[in-house]
């Protein structure tokens, strides 16, 4: 019988949340890494027991740490356990080292957030991303804004730095949260073509498979900057896209929610009857590619939902036409806000819909979102999930 | 200069990282400074490697201070010589975390 895995980050800690596949009863596992802020854990579908996790701290800066049995025990794969020297004298801790490719591209500056400029400074990675095909080949989307790539199983890690070489650059700015580069979508149509996404530049596409970039925000339009049509700049919070319809893209933006039926090349608002459009998470029914979700948050000076009630909203028409789903959700006193890489969903028949927020609740829904019931309630405050269905 | 076993205690979340639970002891060759020591903790425990000192620059992680013999040497020049008292292994090196909350 299927089950499902749902890896939870937090500001302090992971966890491990598994059930069958009637997602009623749960076992939770963690934390791990307590005290550490991870920041996002991620499993490779060529190989579910293959987990990766980001697990940062202001004060000891950046680790990567390693599952090769789903979770059970973990190691920093520049440094597996019991060996402190590496054949040859090679250098181990490796797999916390993010250098920028300052050979392959300069170390050029960006927009401060008062318009100044500033330098690239490495601080922590937001995303991880496996392959889709190879367990050992994984992307990291990091603070400030930059894609690196692992080809060892998170042994070492490599700049593409055509991306943060592009020409744009000193046009890119930090929003709140840093100068991040929190989304990375591989086509799994075309191995060549990568989605990502900074805030605040933008949405940007290679398909060559990350040696070149192109911004791809047209059609977004942001009051808050300069020039509100400009091509980079725009705070893209997150972006979605069913697997079934590589083309096809959804995006929470600052404010507006967005669709691309052209790979990124135009998009257009479908934000339609939504209370609010400010928000940080969307994502994409498994099986219906016209079924989008998002939780709406009040404005972007008060992070949290609107009118105290927790809603998700999902449309079954590809946006604009929008329903508020509340069954199983606090509909008083509640002052959350769901954080961008806080939502997923499963791939069993009756497609599951999960979310955390920053009050420290996961709740899922079995029923694509019709009803809703917590795993947990009281974990600190969190970053990111991520579930595996597991046959 | 052979110095003896040097004493480092390190912060908890360091601990857990080098898989320790109290402070670590290190030879080191020649002169005992910040550097060497550190160099030393490193080479032993090279899960630490970017933790204590940033991978590019090699400088303190902005958060972490160097105490010893009650004495803050997190300022020093890394290439001083560290206190006898830390070179004989009477007294610890502290790598400490600024005080997080209120």
């Amino acid at each position: 019988m299927s089950k499902v895995r749902v890896l939870v980050g937090t500001r302090k800690g992971a966890f491990i949340l598994t059930s069958d596949g009637k997602r009623k009863d749960w076992k939770v596992d963690g934390p791990h890494f307590a005290g550490w802020e991870m920041y996002h854990l991620k499993g490779s579908t060529a190989d579910p027991n293959r987990l990766y996790a980001s697990q940062t701290s202001s004060w000891f800066g950046q680790i990567i740490q390693r599952s090769d049995d789903g979770g059970k025990t973990w190691f920093q794969p520049g440094t597996p356990p019991g060996e402190t020297t590496g054949p040859g004298g090679m250098p181990k801790g490796e797999s916390n080292k993010f250098v920028y490719d300052s050979a392959n591209a300069p170390l050029t500056t960006h927009q401060w957030y008062d318009g100044t400029q500033h330098p690239w400074e490495f601080k922590r990675v937001w995303h991880l991303e496996p392959s889709l095909s190879d367990p050992d080949t994984v992307y990291a989307g990091v603070e400030d804004a930059a894609l690196f790539r692992s080809t060892d199983g998170g042994k070492s890690w490599h700049e593409l730095s055509g991306l943060r070489g592009h020409g744009t650059g000193p046009n890119w700015q930090p929003g709140a949260g840093g100068m991040c580069l929190h989304t990375i979508i591989l086509d799994p149509k075309d191995p060549k073509r990568i989605f990502i996404a900074i805030s605040a530049a933008g949405a940007f596409r290679t398909d060559d498979g990350g040696k070149t970039w192109k911004p791809i925000n047209r059609g977004l339009y942001s009051q808050y900057i300069p020039d509100p049509k400009a091509e980079v700049g725009h705070c893209v919070h997150h972006i979605a896209m069913n697997a079934s319809r590589p083309g096809v893209l959804f995006m929470q933006k600052h404010w507006d929610v967005m669709r691309s039926d052209d790979a990124g090349e135009n998009w257009h608002e479908v934000s339609g009857n939504l209370p609010t459009d400010f928000g940080f998470v969307i994502d994409v029914h498994a099986h219906e590619p016209e079924t989008i979700y998002v939780v709406p948050i009040k404005s972007d000076g008060e992070h949290f939902v609107a009118e105290g009630k927790l809603r998700v909203y999902r449309s079954r028409t590809g946006g604009n036409e929008w329903e508020a789903l509340t069954n199983g959700l606090p509909q008083s006193n509640c002052y959350v806000n769901i954080l961008r890489d806080a939502m997923a969903v499963d791939s069993l028949d009756s497609c599951g819909i999960y979310f955390g927020t920053t009050g420290g609740q996961v709740y899922c829904s079995a029923d694509a979102g019709d009803t809703w019931s917590p795993i947990v309630r009281d974990l600190p405050a969190v970053l990111s999930v991520e579930v595996q269905t597991i046959a | 200069m052979k110095a003896g076993p040097i004493r480092v205690v390190l912060p908890p979340h360091l601990r857990a990282l080098a898989h320790v639970d109290s402070e670590i002891q290190l030879e080191v060759n020649g002169p005992v400074t910040i550097r060497s020591v550190v160099d030393a903790v490193e080479a032993s425990y090279p899960m630490l490697r970017g933790t204590i000192r940033d991978h590019v620059t090699g400088e303190r992680r902005p958060f972490l201070r160097f105490f010893a013999c009650s004495e803050d040497l997190s300022h020093e020049s890394a290439d001083s010589p560290l206190p006898e008292a830390v070179a004989s292994g009477v007294e610890p090196l502290l790598i400490v975390g600024a005080i997080a909350g209120g």
